[in-house]
């Protein structure tokens, strides 16, 4: 894709024999924001770690912004930023020193540095607090300050290792914002993330990385679409009528799952309003009261689950068994 | 590009500079420590059993000498929180020349023990020790001093690239007390059992407290084994200055 900011093709990397990156593939398109979603240990932060060129991949093609990771480092470096899961920050020093500091091995030049240091604190509200050492800092602030240098040079490309892990709400929506606010500038975002919600406010692909290797890829619309569709969610009155319920749905029985404590049972469909009317109407005449009925989208937690698979299926462990 | 390596060192070291004036409390203490072990083992503990001469002659050279070996422990602390912090992460992921984090360490370092030299030397002077070698002599002294200091840094800088994790450092802490004190800084080797006195001469600290007591006219001095002073460090240098620059590279690994 000659429009692509990122692009990884077959990338393997294994310490001591153990694949972390199991010939992992994906295309960031310029200016987009691409979330990378999966468990701990699938393999996020390696991928985030050879594509800031602090880990050299074992095998694969590997570009960032048109250069490639291995032979034109010091290209790439020029290009990106990075928020890694850790503060990246000199933990003794103020806010204002840290960004001078990166900003003159950015080699803005000292007058520059400055300048640009000044900037950010303001941009990222930090101005007031610019002297204090960063290990005073709360939470919040410090991935504030690293995500401010993380941008001293306007990065053609930003990489987030799960900015939000560990972050209280509030925490977590200052840096959604700060994230919003880099939009339309031309960057593009590779955002790592295990929570569904955040890559589903965020991102505008997503890829679903399980073992080293992406399962799926899509936006959020077509990866909740590719996975079941929309589902129709039923709740009764009475729990002892659910049997009943089941039998009136025109879906197969296997595709239907039921939640005798919540009364709830909840079935694919093909077409959303057939399915409400049809399910209703159905419901009425058998006089079976329903306390509440609702079409929606599978959440991407369904998708999840439904992509990387439960560990063990419930019901063909005994006979893998023997 | 070239001029960024420059400055991109500078720049290094001018953060460890601001860390200076950010714990002056940790910085006194880490001079005013060497200072304190003198009067404590001249004054204090007394010793020096079968030295001629004054013995605080004798110890002065040892004092300098092991306080260049204790820059080891500093030093690798040092290396082991940046590790551990991540910052090295930003660093090596910025377009600057990558070898500048640990020159600017290695600066900072030189010129911290470098400090501590001049403090211990204004102290001991003050205390009535005179050096009696000519002005060259005493500079040679110096640079000895340091050149072992400059091994001892890239022994540091190596062990925390392999070892990585701060609770070593812990324990290296604990080791280099026993390492330093089976040298010839506070007692003659003649003076210990056999097999412990071999163990002393070969103890690169001791030669640099021989070589340092010859050229500053101490007890204990042996004319002519200055080279050994030399040699030593070098030979320390040219085995861990390679693996530590190498190991640092394979952080990519």
């Amino acid at each position: 894709m000659a429009d692509a900011a990122i692009t990884v093709d077959g990338a393997r990397k294994a310490y001591g024999g153990k694949p972390a990156l199991d010939g992992l593939g994906l295309t960031a398109a310029r200016g987009t924001v691409h979330a990378v979603l999966g468990p701990n240990g699938a393999g996020k932060t390696t991928l985030v770690r050879i594509l800031a060129t602090l880990l050299r991949p074992d095998a694969g093609r590997i570009e960032v912004a048109g250069h490639d990771v291995l032979t034109e480092a010091r290209a790439v470096r020029l290009r990106i930023g990075l928020l890694g899961q850790h503060a990246a920050l000199d933990e003794e020093l103020g806010g204002r020193q840290n960004l001078e500091m990166f900003g003159r091995l950015h080699h803005l030049g000292a007058r520059h540095a400055r300048v640009r240091a000044d900037e950010l604190l303001e941009r990222f509200s930090l101005a007031d607090t610019g002297s204090k050492p960063v290990r005073a800092y709360s939470g919040g602030m410090r991935r504030r300050l690293d995500l401010a240098a993380s941008l001293i040079r306007d990065p053609q490309v930003l990489f987030l290792d799960e900015p939000t892990t560990g972050l209280d709400p509030r925490g977590r929506a200052e840096v959604w914002a700060s994230v919003r606010s880099l939009l339309g500038g031309g960057t593009t975002v590779l955002l790592t993330t295990q929570y569904l919600e955040e890559a589903d406010q965020l991102a505008d692909r997503i890829s679903v990385v399980d073992a080293g290797r992406v399962i799926a890829d899509g936006t959020a619309d077509e990866l909740k679409a590719a996975t079941g569709g929309d589902r129709i969610d039923v709740v009764l009155r009475d729990a002892g009528q659910l049997g009943a319920a089941v039998a009136l749905l025109p879906v197969a029985k296997a595709e239907i799952s039921v939640d005798p404590d919540r009364r709830l049972l909840s079935a694919p469909v093909a077409d959303r309003m057939a399915a409400l009317f049809g399910v209703v109407r159905a419901l009425e005449d058998a006089g079976i009261e329903a306390e509440d009925v609702a079409v929606r989208r599978p959440t991407l937690d369904e998708v999840f689950l439904r992509l990387t698979g439960p560990a063990e299926p419930a019901g063909d462990t005994k006979e893998a068994a023997v | 590009m070239s001029t960024h390596v420059l400055t991109d060192c500078w720049t290094m070291t001018r953060r460890e500079l601001a860390h200076w004036a950010r714990r002056p409390v940790q910085v006194l203490v880490g001079l005013v420590f060497p200072v304190m072990l003198l009067l404590m083992f001249g004054y204090l503990v007394g010793g020096g059993r079968g030295i001629e001469g004054d013995y605080v002659d004798y110890l002065v050279p040892g004092m300098l000498a092991l306080t260049m070996a204790f820059g080891l422990e500093s030093t690798m602390l040092n290396v082991t929180q940046d590790l551990n912090k991540g910052v090295v992460d930003r660093f090596r992921s910025l377009p600057m020349a990558n070898g500048a984090v640990l020159v600017g360490r290695s600066a900072a370092d030189m010129l911290q023990s470098a400090l501590g030299l001049l403090v211990l030397v204004a102290v001991a002077a003050a205390l009535g020790w005179r050096a009696h070698g000519s002005p060259a002599a005493f500079l040679g002294a110096l640079g000895l001093l340091l050149l072992f200091r400059f091994a001892m840094l890239w022994i540091g800088i190596h062990l925390a690239l392999v070892a990585g994790k701060p609770e070593l450092v812990q324990t290296v802490q604990i080791l280099v007390w026993p390492v330093g004190f089976l040298s010839n800084a506070f007692a003659l080797p003649d003076s210990m059992p056999g097999w412990l006195g071999t163990v002393v001469e070969w103890n690169p600290m001791s030669r640099t407290a021989t070589a340092v007591r010859d050229l500053l006219g101490g007890p204990g001095g042996e004319p002519g084994h200055v080279w050994a002073a030399v040699l030593w460090p070098l030979g320390l240098l040219a085995v861990f200055f390679p693996l530590a620059v190498r190991r640092f590279a394979r952080l990519s690994r």
